[in-house]
């Protein structure tokens, strides 16, 4: 028996269910050193990925349903092809994909019962950190320009609170990786984190051609200056596309 | 971008949905005019008045494989362009080159580019050699109608596999015929003349330094007796393109070093024009 809802209670009620599933996952976050621009999340799984490479100076970060912002990662892939391939690689921008996302997470927000319970960074490293974009993506389809840091997902006031204190600009990839890392920690009050349950990736403005790298666990616990896990029987270098030349 | 769909609650148009990571499926359901095998071919055959790409050679080498190709464009009789470029970094382990119609060799490099791209975006790992030139001999058999009227495109395909820390090159015929080359292999109109030089030229030891000075010898032979094909301009500075692929990746070689590499092979002609001599036993 259908009975009324009114619109603001009904955006609210949808709201609060999208902020509650975000809220359950763990957090990412991106923030932006001498280099470029660095996104770490607190993710141990080394086949479904938070972070990843849309185009040659543009990556991509998600919390919440893996489905949902999957889903969305796609549909970017396809979007940022196709334009560079009709017309020219630099023709292909952050600002034009967030809006791509800005308006259909909008429209899921509004015209379907269950909102996408995603938020999503969606970043462009320029040539200079003057020049690097980094938009924020919420579930009903608000877009922010961030400068500096963003982190989201799980407990995401705690850990942007944490990245604020450690924050600043021009640091070094190491110093930028440390600071991710002890503001991930800060989810919760035991929570200490390992290169092997990280995802660490870069948008290097130094690299040449495509810009975005994944970070080897190796790498990683280099940078965190621990020590390295002589017995682990894992690959150091993930068989991924582009071996390293340099970070 | 059209956002015929958005009430789905999707990304616009077929940008949602998830069914294929190839580029070019997708660019057939998305805007069929772009794909290369959708078009009309000329009712007639056309003549030699669109520019042609000519020699391209590859060679193996241990740990990789070294492709070079000349600059020239020929339209008939015509020099089209004396700094053409038909070599191209394919993905990251991967080079390609295409001999033929210069347009469509091009466009279908940049689709074939794109499409690996894509794919390993998608997907989240690279294709394999073999599936790599599998796609491209997809490619090159979309485009026989156009093949057919004397435009085709002929690329040759050259890879680094790390199963087998090796380079290995990929033939193909104007049908999308694939054939895996051993040692060494050339196409284009200056062909012939380039393969018989590399069939003297070529040793199974040779450093990609020696490889790549293999090729420019080649390429000097099939300048020498193939009149579409160029050799190094000096004068002009326009030598060869020269790239090579091994497990650190796809690397151009740099003006510099093809330059002194191909000087070298200039001067060495002055004393021999027939180029380095072959022991006889």
């Amino acid at each position: 028996m259908p009975f009324y809802v009114s619109p603001e209670q009904q955006m609210k009620d949808k709201a609060d269910y999208a902020r509650k599933g975000i809220a359950r996952g763990r957090s990412v976050v991106v923030l932006q050193y001498d280099d470029g621009i660095l996104f770490v999340a607190d993710n141990p799984s080394r086949a479904l990925h938070k972070i990843s490479e849309i185009y040659d100076r543009i990556a991509f970060a998600a919390v919440g349903k893996y489905n949902e912002f999957e889903n969305l990662r796609l549909g970017g892939v396809r979007y940022a092809d196709i334009n560079g391939y009709q017309y020219d690689r630099r023709d292909v921008t952050a600002r034009g994909l967030a809006n791509v996302y800005a308006q259909s997470l909008g429209t899921i927000f509004t015209e379907t019962n269950k909102p996408y319970e995603v938020e999503l960074v969606v970043a462009e490293v320029g040539e200079s950190a003057e020049t690097d974009q980094i938009y924020r993506l919420t579930f009903d389809g608000s877009v922010a320009d961030e400068h500096g840091y963003v982190a989201m997902g799980g407990q995401a006031e705690a850990v942007a609170q944490a990245l604020k204190d450690r924050y600043r600009e021009g640091m070094t990839l190491t110093e930028a990786l440390r600071a991710a890392v002890a503001s991930l920690e800060a989810q919760d009050s035991d929570r200490r984190l390992e290169a092997k349950s990280l995802e660490v990736a870069v948008l290097d403005r130094n690299r040449e051609h495509r810009l975005f790298k994944a970070l080897a666990k190796r790498r990683v616990e280099e940078l965190l200056g621990e020590p390295s896990s002589e017995d682990s029987s894992e690959p150091a270098e993930p068989s991924g596309p582009s071996k390293p030349s340099g970070s | 971008m059209a956002s015929h769909d958005s009430h789905t609650g999707r990304l616009p148009g077929l940008f949602g949905s998830p069914d294929t990571s190839s580029f070019t499926e997708f660019l057939g359901a998305y805007s069929p005019e772009l794909l290369p095998g959708r078009r009309t071919p000329p009712a007639a055959p056309v003549g030699d008045e669109i520019p042609h790409g000519t020699t391209i050679v590859a060679v193996t080498f241990s740990g990789g494989v070294v492709m070079a190709g000349d600059r020239r464009a020929t339209a008939g009789n015509v020099i089209a362009q004396r700094d053409i470029e038909k070599v191209f970094r394919a993905d990251e382990f991967s080079a390609v080159a295409v001999a033929g119609t210069a347009g469509l060799g091009v466009e279908m490099v940049r689709l074939f580019q794109v499409e690996l791209e894509h794919y390993e975006k998608r997907e989240g790992r690279t294709l394999s050699v073999e599936g790599k030139a599998n796609r491209l001999a997809t490619m090159v058999r979309q485009n026989l109608p156009m093949a057919m009227q004397g435009l085709a495109v002929v690329p040759l395909f050259a890879g680094y596999d790390e199963e087998r820390d090796g380079g290995r090159i990929f033939s193909y015929d104007p049908a999308g015929g694939r054939y895996e080359e051993r040692d060494f292999h050339s196409i284009g109109s200056g062909s012939v003349f380039a393969r018989g030089a590399l069939k003297k030229l070529f040793r199974a030891d040779a450093s990609a330094e020696d490889a790549a000075v293999m090729c420019v010898q080649a390429l000097y032979d099939a300048a020498d007796d193939d009149s579409a094909t160029g050799g190094p301009d000096l004068t002009r500075r326009i030598f060869p393109v020269v790239a090579s692929v091994t497990s650190d990746g796809y690397r151009r070689l740099g003006e510099d070093e093809v330059g002194a590499i191909a000087r070298a092979v200039v001067d060495a002609r002055y004393d021999s024009p027939g180029g380095p001599t072959a022991p006889l036993r």
